[in-house]
């Protein structure tokens, strides 16, 4: 009860962030662009952790690479943002964007086809995440291929997107990859209009996420996932095709990744192959697990908390961040098992 | 004649060279009530894991009614009608003893008939009829990992009930009972069977008694003796491997 207080009262709070950011710049309450652009960009990753939290925190399955699905929602929109640009590249190329026009491309790959409308870049934002998780999943699952395993493959996949996409031969802008976007939804982007709009776009995705998920986590699936979780094999012993059920929530998970991804990269402005990194898939897993896994609320703070911490500290010590997450984790795994959410509950009680 | 239920010739199963079972051949008619003994080791689990679906035998043939069970997985298996009890409890312990029932309440078992699952009136009344049955109903929101040794055993025999199946295999259900649990838990097998093809593996044979069914006594993978209890008490085989100990 406390807890959902809690929540409104934040979301509320974020809510007014755009707004306070139009108020004049010598008002008391004047929220300065960075913080607007900042919060944005935190909601999306919020996003992200509730969905590595809906696989990992319920149905066990801890996805190191999950950074991958999110990469690939952003390249889907950064597709559609690159075709957005049009003839104003520096080369002035009528059709190709200015990476291909540099690497001799004398006409766009049939992949691009199709992005130069909204809908399917947010389609594919979608899709192409929940079939490459579909495609691993079914591969692993179907084999029994759990625990520590999953967890090499999933970081794999992302390393080797990652490689993948650093050539140039394959049409995404190589290491580079997409930036100097010019505009969505026909709004400027980097003007006010097009930050909150994005921001409060973030922020009914997160929503709409958070519902979705809780959705699943309370329905008897939610409660099968669990026991999945526990007992795996048992599962099976009742009857049920474990399989299935896992791909379920893993599909569901890599889409609503990838959908963040897709918000992400419009308020950052820039999508290139680093984000497949596989630091990045670890540090979304390290936000979960501070925040407090197999609750969903605890994702969220895990995300907003550590970002915050790594916001700040990034500007002040960057060289010490690296060590300050390690630390965290540590920390949180020695004495906080159940996350900073777990503080929460004590508390309540 | 009737068709068993259960029906097993010849089935072996070889570990590393180890023979855990070894040619044996088990028939169980519908609605019986089969007890299995046997010294540790004997291959009683080994037995339950190839009926189940869990460990695929070296040789022979595992029928239940007309399906081969040595071609399909444990979902499967399960689903056809097929029940089990570990040796081990194990039950989901981050979920209450309703919810732990409520995951083995015969029911649609894929992930979008789980997602819009309902609890109606007719499920609850059949989970807290079964909770009533194992003496449970006074737990019901308690989560499982929270119940006593006893009490786990039988949660685990009512998660079976929810199944509904054709077939129970009950491993070891007694241990860690005292006497009078012991005794509440034959009366209740007695009372499933009849409806359904119970086999339970036991040591007790005191319980064993209790549930004056026909016995198989077990050793070293192969049927050593079968009859009455009195009847395998007093075969010279039997005493001299197990009994007589
Ligand atoms: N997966 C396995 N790999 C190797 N050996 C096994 C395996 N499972 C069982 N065994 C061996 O097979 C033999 C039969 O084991 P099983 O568990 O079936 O005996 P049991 O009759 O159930 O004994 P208990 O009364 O102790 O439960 C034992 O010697 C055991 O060590
Ligand atoms: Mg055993």
């Amino acid at each position: 009860m406390t807890l959902r207080l809690v929540l409104v009262g934040a979301v509320l709070v974020l809510a007014m962030l755009p707004a306070l950011n139009r108020l004049p710049a010598d008002s008391a309450l004047h929220v300065s662009d960075f913080i607007v652009s900042v919060t944005g960009k935190w909601i999306t990753y919020a996003i992200l952790a509730l969905a590595i939290d809906l696989a990992w925190g319920y149905a066990g399955i801890l996805s190191l690479g999950h950074g991958a699905f999110f990469a690939l929602g952003g390249y889907a929109i950064g597709m559609h943002l690159m075709r957005l640009i049009g003839p104003r590249g520096v080369y002035g190329h009528p059709v190709l964007p200015d990476f291909m026009v540099f690497l001799g491309y004398q006409e766009l790959p049939w992949y691009w086809l199709g992005f130069d409308h909204f809908p399917f870049a947010i389609l594919m934002a979608v899709v192409v995440p929940g079939l490459l998780a579909g495609v691993v999943g079914y591969l692993a699952f179907r084999s029994r291929i759990t625990g520590v395993y999953l967890s090499i493959i999933t970081q794999a996949l992302t390393y080797a997107l990652m490689l993948a996409f650093f050539r140039n031969d394959m049409g995404f802008g190589g290491n580079n990859g997409f930036t100097d976007f010019k505009e969505l939804l026909g709004m400027p982007l980097n003007t006010p209009t097009a930050r909150s709009a994005l921001f409060y776009a973030s922020l009914l995705l997160l929503l709409g996420a958070l519902w979705l998920c809780s959705w699943v986590a309370r329905s008897k699936l939610g409660r099968v996932l669990v026991a999945i979780r526990d007992a795996e094999s048992r599962v099976r012993f009742l009857g049920y095709d474990v399989t299935q059920h896992k791909l379920f929530v893993f599909v569901l998970s890599a889409m609503i990744a990838g959908l963040a991804g897709a918000l992400y990269v419009p308020q950052v402005g820039i999508i290139n192959p680093g984000e497949f990194s596989p630091g990045n898939s670890i540090e979304a897993v390290i936000w979960v697990a501070v925040g407090g896994r197999g609750t969903l609320v605890g994702a969220l703070l895990g995300a907003f908390s550590v970002n915050a911490l790594k916001t700040w500290l990034t500007t002040v010590a960057p060289d010490l961040w690296l060590f300050a997450l390690g630390g965290l984790f540590v920390a949180v795994t020695l004495f906080l098992p159940r996350g900073l959410i777990g503080l929460f509950s004590k508390a309540q009680k | 004649m009737t068709e068993p239920v259960l029906y097993l010739d010849g089935v072996s199963v070889v570990f590393d060279g180890f023979r855990a079972l070894n040619n044996l051949s088990l028939i169980v008619d519908a609605g019986e009530l089969r007890a299995i003994i046997g010294p540790n080791g004997a291959g009683k689990t080994t037995m339950m894991d190839v009926i189940t679906g869990k460990t695929r035998p070296t040789a022979g043939v595992v029928r239940f009614r007309e399906h081969d069970l040595t071609k399909l997985d444990e979902a499967s298996i399960a689903t056809l009608g097929i029940g089990r009890k570990f040796q081990k409890p194990t039950m989901f312990d981050a979920l209450t003893v309703f919810e732990n029932l409520e995951l083995a309440l015969k029911a649609p078992r894929g992930p979008f008939s789980c997602l819009r699952w309902v609890l109606s009136g007719e499920a609850r009344r059949r989970i807290e009829q079964v909770m009533e049955e194992v003496g449970l109903a006074a737990r019901a929101h308690d989560r499982a990992a929270i119940l006593s040794h006893g009490q786990r055993q039988w949660l685990e025999i009512g998660m079976l009930l929810m199944q509904d199946p054709e077939l129970l295999l009950v491993d070891e259900p007694v241990a860690g009972m005292t006497d009078q649990e012991t005794e509440h838990t034959a009366a209740l097998l007695v009372r499933i069977a009849g409806r359904r093809s119970v086999v339970v593996v036991e040591h007790d044979l005191e319980f064993v008694r209790a549930l004056g069914s026909k016995v198989t006594v077990l050793c070293e993978g192969s049927m050593l003796s079968e009859g009455s209890i009195d009847h395998v008490q007093n075969d010279p085989r039997v005493i001299e491997v197990y009994l007589g100990r």
